[in-house]
C-alpha cells in the first residue's frame, strides 16, 4: 500500500526550517520592497499625499503650516478620526455603516440635552459629564446593537439597514433638537474637551511614552521570536525605526508647545490638545484590540473569507453585531467630540459631509472597502488627510462648490489606489 | 497499512437521510472509516457526498439515522461539536481566508492566547462573559508560529517560504497542504477531504496524494472525496460509492479495478440499490 509513498523517505528539506536564521536588513528591506510591488502599499501613498496636501496649500497661503494653523487642523480631525475607527472596523468586514454621522449626532445631542436639562429640572440634577458621557455611548452602541441585530437577523445588506439608520436617526436628533434649532453646552468639561490643552510637559511625556511603548514591543516580539528560532525583525530595522519616530515625535510635541497666540499681547496659548491624546490612547487600544486578539482576528476573517471562517467555528454573526456596536460607541465617542468642538448641538448635526469625509478617511488611510485588509491607524491618518484638505480650503476661502468638487477627487483618489492596489495583488497571485 | 476492519469504525453512519426541499440527497446511507485508512467516497455529480460530509462535520444534521463515533452515538451539531470529536474537514472550496497568513488560517477559530496548548481539538470551552473576555486576551503569535511549522515540516510540506506570507500568495498546492496541516494539527482523528486535488496539477496532486497517505500512516481514519479514479486508486484503500444519494457498495481497492467502480458510479448494478430494486 505504499507505492505512493517512498518518496518521502529521502531526507525532508524545508524551506521553513531555515527561517530560524536572522534576517539581515537588507532582507527585512527586500521583503517591504516585495510587498510594495505586489500592491500591498501600507500608509506610503497617505504619507506621500500629505506631503503633497501641505506643499500645495503652503505655497498657496503662508498660515497653513503654522502651528496654530496645525492645532486647528488636529481637533478638525478628532471627530472624524475617532467616528473612523468604528467604521474601520465595519469595514474590513466588507461592510457599511451609512448611519455613523448621525448616529454620532445622536450621541452629541444626548449629552447636550440632558446636560441642559439637569440645569433646569432638579429632578436631573445628578446628571453631570462623567455620567452623561456613559449614558450617551450606551445609546449610541445601542443603535450599533440594533442595526448589527437586524443585519444579522434578518439577513439584509448594512447597506440597506444603516441607510434606514442615516434617515430615521435624522429624524430623531430633529425630534430631539425640537424648535429651538441649536442646544448649546454649558457644561465647562464638555464644552472644552475639544479645545482644552495639556500642560506643555504632557505633550513630552505621552509622545515620548508612545514612542518608548511601541519600540519596546516591537524589542520584545523580536527577542521573543529569535529565542523561538523564528524570522525576527532586524536590531538595525527597530533602531532606525525608533529613531525616526523620535524625531517625529519630538517635532509634534515641539509644536504642540510652541506659543500659537495671535500676538505678543494676548495670552500664551501651548500644549497638546486632550483631544489628541484621546485619539492617541483609542488608536493604542483598538489597534491592540484588531491585531492582538481573538475578536480582532475573527473581524478579518469574517472580511477575508465569511464561510471559511463559520466553518473554522467562528460566530460570524456575533462578530458582526459587536462590530456594530464599536461602530455605534465610536460614532458616539465623536458626535460628543463634534459637539464640544461647535460647543453646541444644532439640526444639522452629524449631516452635511460627516458621513463622507468618515468613509473616505478609512479608505484613504488604506482600509480596503472590499473587506478583509486595513488597520485602525488609516483612520488618523486618513482624517489628517481630510481635515487637511478641508482646512486648506477653508483658508483659501474657495466656494462651496470647488470645495464639493475637491472633496470628492479626493475620495475618488483614494478608492481607485484601492482597487488598483487590489488588482496588483491579484495580478502577483493575491486574492 | 490497510485499515484493520474487524474492531469498530473510527467513524460510522447508520441509514443517515438528509432531503432539501423536494430533493432527497441522502437516504438511509451506511458508512464507515477505520483508523489509519483512506477511504475514497465516490459518486457522480448530486450523489450526496458533499452532503453526507457536511451532515458528519455538522454543517447541517441529518433528518434521520445516527452518527457513532468509536462506536459511541454522537450528536453533532455545528462543526465546533465535531472539531471536539476530533473530525476536521477540509473543503472543496477550501475555506481558507485569503487575508490570513498560513498561521492564523491554520489556527482559525482555535487561536491559542494564553500560552497553553490544548491536548485536543476541542475548542475554548468558557462560557460568556469569560469567553468574551479570553477573546480579548494577546494571542500567542509566537507558540502557534512555532506548531505550525513544525506541523508542516512533520507532515514534509517543504515548499512554503513563510508562514507569515497571506495564503492568497500560495499556489493551490500549497494551499492544499496548508489546509490539511490545519486540519492535523489538533490531533485529529478523522480527516474528510472533498474534492483535495480538483483544481491542481500534477505534481501538485502527487504532492497532495502523499500528505494524504501520510495522514493515514499516523493512524488517521481519512475519508477523500474524488472523480479522479486515477487518484483513487493510487491512494484509497477501500471505495465507496454513492448514486442519487443511496450507497451502492464499498469496494476493497485491492479486489477491484477501475472498470467496476465506474461501472457501480454510473448506470450498473442497480439491484444493489436499496430502494430501486424490484
Ligand atoms: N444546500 C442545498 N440546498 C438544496 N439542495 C441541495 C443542497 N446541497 C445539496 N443539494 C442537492 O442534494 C443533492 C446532492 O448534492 P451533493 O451532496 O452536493 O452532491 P455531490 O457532492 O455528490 O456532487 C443534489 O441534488 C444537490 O442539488
Ligand atoms: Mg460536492
Amino acid at each position: 500500500m505504499s507505492n505512493s509513498t517512498q518518496e518521502t523517505e529521502s531526507p525532508v528539506q524545508s524551506a521553513l526550517l531555515d527561517s530560524t536564521t536572522m534576517q539581515t536588513p537588507q532582507q527585512y528591506i527586500g521583503s517591504y520592497w516585495m510587498r510594495l510591488r505586489s500592491g500591498e502599499l501600507g500608509s506610503l501613498p497617505i504619507i506621500l499625499g500629505l506631503v503633497l496636501i501641505a506643499l500645495i496649500f503652503q505655497s498657496a497661503n503662508q498660515n497653513f503650516l503654522t502651528p496654530r494653523n496645525l492645532v486647528n487642523i488636529v481637533v478638525q480631525m478628532a471627530g472624524f478620526a475617532v467616528i473612523g475607527y468604528g467604521m474601520v472596523f465595519v469595514l474590513l468586514l466588507g461592510e457599511i455603516d451609512l448611519s455613523a454621522g448621525y448616529v454620532s449626532a445622536v450621541g452629541g445631542v444626548t449629552t447636550a440635552i440632558l446636560l441642559r436639562d439637569s440645569l433646569m429640572n432638579p429632578a436631573l440634577s445628578w446628571i453631570d459629564w462623567w455620567n452623561v458621557i456613559p449614558i450617551a455611548l450606551a445609546i449610541t452602541t445601542a443603535i450599533g446593537f440594533l442595526h448589527g441585530f437586524l443585519i444579522t437577523f434578518f439577513q439584509l445588506p448594512s447597506f440597506i439597514v444603516t441607510l434606514a439608520g442615516l434617515l430615521a436617526w435624522n429624524g430623531v436628533v430633529l425630534l430631539i433638537v425640537g424648535d429651538g434649532g441649536t442646544v448649546n453646552i454649558q457644561n465647562p468639561v464638555v464644552r472644552n474637551l475639544a479645545s482644552e490643552v495639556l500642560p506643555p510637559i504632557w505633550g513630552w511625556i505621552i509622545i515620548g511614552a508612545f514612542v518608548l511603548l511601541v519600540t519596546l514591543l516591537e524589542v520584545t516580539t523580536a527577542r521573543a521570536r529569535q529565542k523561538a528560532g523564528l524570522r525576527a525583525k532586524p536590531p538595525t530595522i527597530i533602531v532606525a525605526q525608533f529613531a525616526l519616530m523620535s524625531v517625529a515625535g519630538a517635532f509634534i510635541a515641539y509644536l504642540f508647545n510652541i506659543n500659537r497666540a495671535l500676538n505678543e499681547t494676548a495670552p500664551p496659548q501651548a500644549g497638546m490638545p486632550v483631544i489628541a491624546a484621546i485619539m492617541l490612547l483609542l488608536l493604542l487600544l483598538l489597534t491592540f484590540i484588531l491585531e492582538r486578539t481573538r475578536f480582532g482576528r475573527y473581524v478579518y476573517a469574517v472580511g477575508g473569507n465569511k464561510e471559511a471562517a463559520r466553518r473554522a467555528g467562528v460566530n460570524v454573526e456575533r462578530i458582526r453585531v459587536l462590530v456594530f456596536m464599536l461602530s455605534g460607541l465610536m460614532a458616539g465617542m465623536g458626535g460628543i467630540v463634534l459637539a464640544s468642538r461647535l460647543k453646541s448641538v444644532a439640526t444639522d448635526a452629524g449631516g452635511g459631509n460627516l458621513l463622507l469625509y468618515v468613509i473616505a478617511a478609512a479608505v484613504i488611510g488604506g482600509t480596503s472597502l472590499f473587506g478583509g485588509r486595513g488597520k485602525v491607524v488609516s483612520a488618523v491618518l486618513g482624517a489628517l488627510v481630510v481635515a487637511s484638505v478641508e482646512n486648506g480650503m477653508g483658508l483659501l476661502n474657495l466656494s462651496s462648490g470647488i470645495k464639493f468638487i475637491i472633496t470628492g477627487l479626493v475620495l475618488l483618489a483614494a478608492v481607485v489606489i484601492d482597487a488598483l492596489s487590489r488588482r496588483q495583488q491579484q495580478a502577483s497571485g493575491r486574492r | 497499512m490497510s485499515g484493520n476492519y474487524s474492531g469498530t469504525p473510527l467513524l460510522e453512519t447508520k441509514s443517515v437521510s438528509k432531503h432539501f426541499g423536494a430533493v432527497q440527497a441522502l437516504t438511509r446511507v451506511d458508512f464507515d472509516v477505520f483508523p489509519g485508512e483512506v477511504v475514497a467516497l465516490v459518486g457522480d455529480n448530486g450523489a450526496g457526498k458533499s452532503t453526507l460530509i457536511k451532515g458528519i462535520a455538522g454543517i447541517y444534521g441529518f433528518d434521520e439515522g445516527e452518527v457513532l463515533f468509536d462506536g459511541r452515538r454522537v450528536h453533532i451539531h455545528n462543526p465546533r461539536d465535531a472539531a471536539a470529536l476530533g473530525i476536521e474537514v477540509v473543503y472543496q472550496d477550501l475555506a481558507l481566508a485569503d487575508n490570513l497568513d498560513v498561521v492564523a488560517n491554520m489556527f482559525l477559530g482555535r487561536e491559542w492566547n494564553d500560552g497553553v496548548a490544548p491536548t485536543t481539538g476541542a475548542t475554548d470551552s468558557a462560557r460568556g462573559a469569560f469567553r468574551l473576555l479570553r477573546n480579548l486576551l494577546p494571542l500567542t503569535e509566537i507558540e502557534m508560529e512555532k506548531r505550525a511549522v513544525s506541523t508542516l515540516n512533520e507532515l514534509a510540506v517543504t515548499t512554503l517560504r513563510s508562514v507569515r506570507l497571506p495564503v492568497a500568495a500560495l499556489s493551490g498546492g500549497q494551499r492544499q497542504s496548508v489546509a490539511i496541516a490545519k486540519a492535523v494539527l489538533w490531533n485529529s482523528r478523522v480527516v474528510i477531504l472533498d474534492e483535495p486535488t480538483a483544481a491542481l496539477g500534477v505534481a501538485q496532486t502527487r504532492q497532495v496524494l502523499n500528505l494524504v497517505r501520510r495522514l493515514a500512516e499516523r493512524g488517521l481514519g481519512v475519508v477523500v472525496i474524488s472523480h479522479n479514479l486515477h487518484d483513487i486508486f493510487e491512494v484509497a484503500d477501500r471505495i465507496t460509492v454513492l448514486r442519487l444519494g443511496h450507497k451502492v457498495t464499498t469496494f476493497l481497492r485491492k479486489e477491484t479495478d477501475q472498470k467496476e467502480v465506474v461501472h457501480a458510479i454510473t448506470a450498473g448494478k442497480l439491484g444493489t440499490v436499496p430502494g430501486m430494486s424490484s
